[in-house]
């Protein structure tokens, strides 16, 4: 019985039938079940962004958030030159398939970053930014923007959204990062987050964003207050990423060119 | 183990045998996903589901593997199960599954799945192996709750994500112990469990590899 099952053509068999037997539970996995993923992953990125933005509700249904995100213009921005583009331009119908992220790793899409400006560690920018626009009666109301860098073990991705001015912030998180538990990982705490509002992003000039994590807190009567924000304890990397990254993001290599045209009116 | 009786792989492994404890396997996971004990007793029931029907798959077929590809085969049964699992986390549990990440796809190389199609499920009928699988998932299950029960109080002051100690963080009392947080904190609670364990059933105590001689030569004095 024991040789039998040893010989060449049986071994070639059993792999055989195997492989295909398991190729087949996988795939049936995969395929019946990528839908309600596709949903699970829109659903998380629709979250983020109302959580951003200062709009997500504890107890809010799957219905109410696809409604409260419906109000949102998706938009597309060129950050070369700040203007506004049309989907077709990076091969999409719907600007809500554009994937910003997979660009960046694609070459044509995307552009290096020399190292000495690479401020957020992040090696490649897409040439093309997905942002997300909140108009009401033709007034701008709040941008929401995406913006992703380096902490200390990982890539942080988040948005940012700020207010009509185009200058403050009204809500910051991140959605996706794998910093340590409890010391970096409290940029998702609640009250960190919440300092974050109301802070200016520019100064006097509006290309150089101002933001700073200080260490020890910030006293009401402190200096550039309206540019401070308390670092996280125990996490001086990942503080210096996050001032980086926004720094980065808000800066002339980011979303400067395009809020300063926005501001003036100009797209 | 030939004859083992069903209650018996069942339970065995829960304290006698405990796969973490008894046979150190699996420690890896073990570090990685017990800061929070939600996250852990999700990551337990897909090891659960992994080890029960690995065993099962294995062991169906066992008369059939030529044992020149045995390995393979279980690896490529043990495999298929994970993927099948972590899709099935990415459709209904996407928060967790999330914060599992990599994790899971590591239950692949979890030495206790594997460690058991090869040293139970190769040798047994089904059923038993079954029962042989989910009790050593339960086993592992067990040592990783009780980290994750220490990593999570201690470190976070909550358990399941409810705040039982206010943190300073949160305007509270407790000075949370961050290394708690982080992953070798794990070991000193395993190693810490280990010792209770076999204090309490010494028969788990291996003999020594060696003995040290009694140092004789008189040296720096």
């Amino acid at each position: 019985m024991a040789k039998a099952k040893d010989t060449v053509s049986r071994t070639l068999m059993v792999a055989l039938v195997l492989s295909i037997v398991f190729s087949v539970v996988v795939s049936t996995a995969a395929v019946m079940l990528r839908p309600a993923q596709i949903q699970n992953q829109n659903l998380d990125i629709k979250t983020n962004i109302l959580s951003a933005a200062g709009m997500l509700e504890p107890g809010m249904t799957v219905e109410d958030i696809e409604e409260s995100f419906a109000r949102f213009d998706v938009r597309l921005v060129d950050l070369e030159t700040g203007e506004f583009v049309e989907p077709s331009a990076v091969g999409v119908e719907d600007p809500m398939k554009y994937d910003m992220y997979k660009a960046a790793s694609d070459p044509g899409m995307s552009t290096n970053i020399p190292s000495s400006e690479d401020k957020a560690g992040i090696k490649r920018r897409p040439d093309v930014a997905k942002i997300y626009v909140l108009q009401e009666d033709d007034e701008m109301v709040r941008v929401v923007l995406p913006i992703h860098g380096y902490g200390l073990w990982s890539t942080l991705y988040g948005f940012v959204s700020l207010e009509g001015d185009l200058n403050t912030i009204e809500g910051l998180g991140f959605y996706a990062h794998a910093e340590t538990p409890g010391l970096g990982g409290e940029v998702d705490n609640p009250r960190w987050k919440q300092q974050w509002v109301g802070k200016e992003l520019y100064g006097e000039d509006a290309s150089e964003p101002q933001i700073q994590l200080v260490k020890g807190g910030v006293s009401s009567d402190a200096r550039d207050r309206e540019h401070k924000v308390d670092a996280l304890s125990g996490a001086t990397l990942t503080s210096r990423g996050v001032e980086q990254l926004v720094n980065y993001w808000m800066g002339d290599r980011g979303f400067a060119p395009f809020l300063q045209k926005l501001r003036e009116g100009e797209v | 183990m030939a004859g083992a009786s069903a209650k018996q792989v069942l339970f065995e492994p829960i304290f006698s045998n405990n796969p973490i404890a008894l046979q150190i396997l699996g420690i890896c996971s073990a570090l990685a996903v017990t800061t929070s004990l939600s996250v852990t007793i999700v990551m337990c029931m897909a090891v659960i589901a992994v080890t029960g029907f690995s065993n099962l798959a294995v062991s169906l077929v066992r008369t059939q593997i030529p044992g020149s590809i045995r390995i393979i085969v279980q690896m490529t049964i043990i495999a298929s199960l994970v993927i099948v699992v972590d899709q099935i986390l990415k459709a209904y549990a996407y928060e967790i599954s999330k914060q599992l990440s990599v994790f899971v796809g590591l239950i692949i190389t979890n030495c206790i799945v594997m460690g058991r199609a090869e040293g139970f499920a190769m040798n047994n009928p089904p059923l038993l192996s079954f029962l042989d699988g989910i009790g050593n998932g339960l086993g592992y299950s067990v040592m990783l709750l009780f980290v994750a029960f220490f990593r999570e109080l201690i470190g976070a002051g909550s358990l399941f994500g409810f705040t039982l100690l206010p943190t300073v963080n949160e305007g509270g009392w407790y000075v949370p112990n961050g290394l708690l947080l982080l992953p070798p904190s794990a070991f000193f609670i395993i190693g810490l469990a280990i010792w209770g364990l076999r204090a309490w059933k010494p028969e788990q105590v291996e003999e020594p590899d060696f003995k040290m001689s009694r140092h004789k030569a008189k040296e720096a004095f």
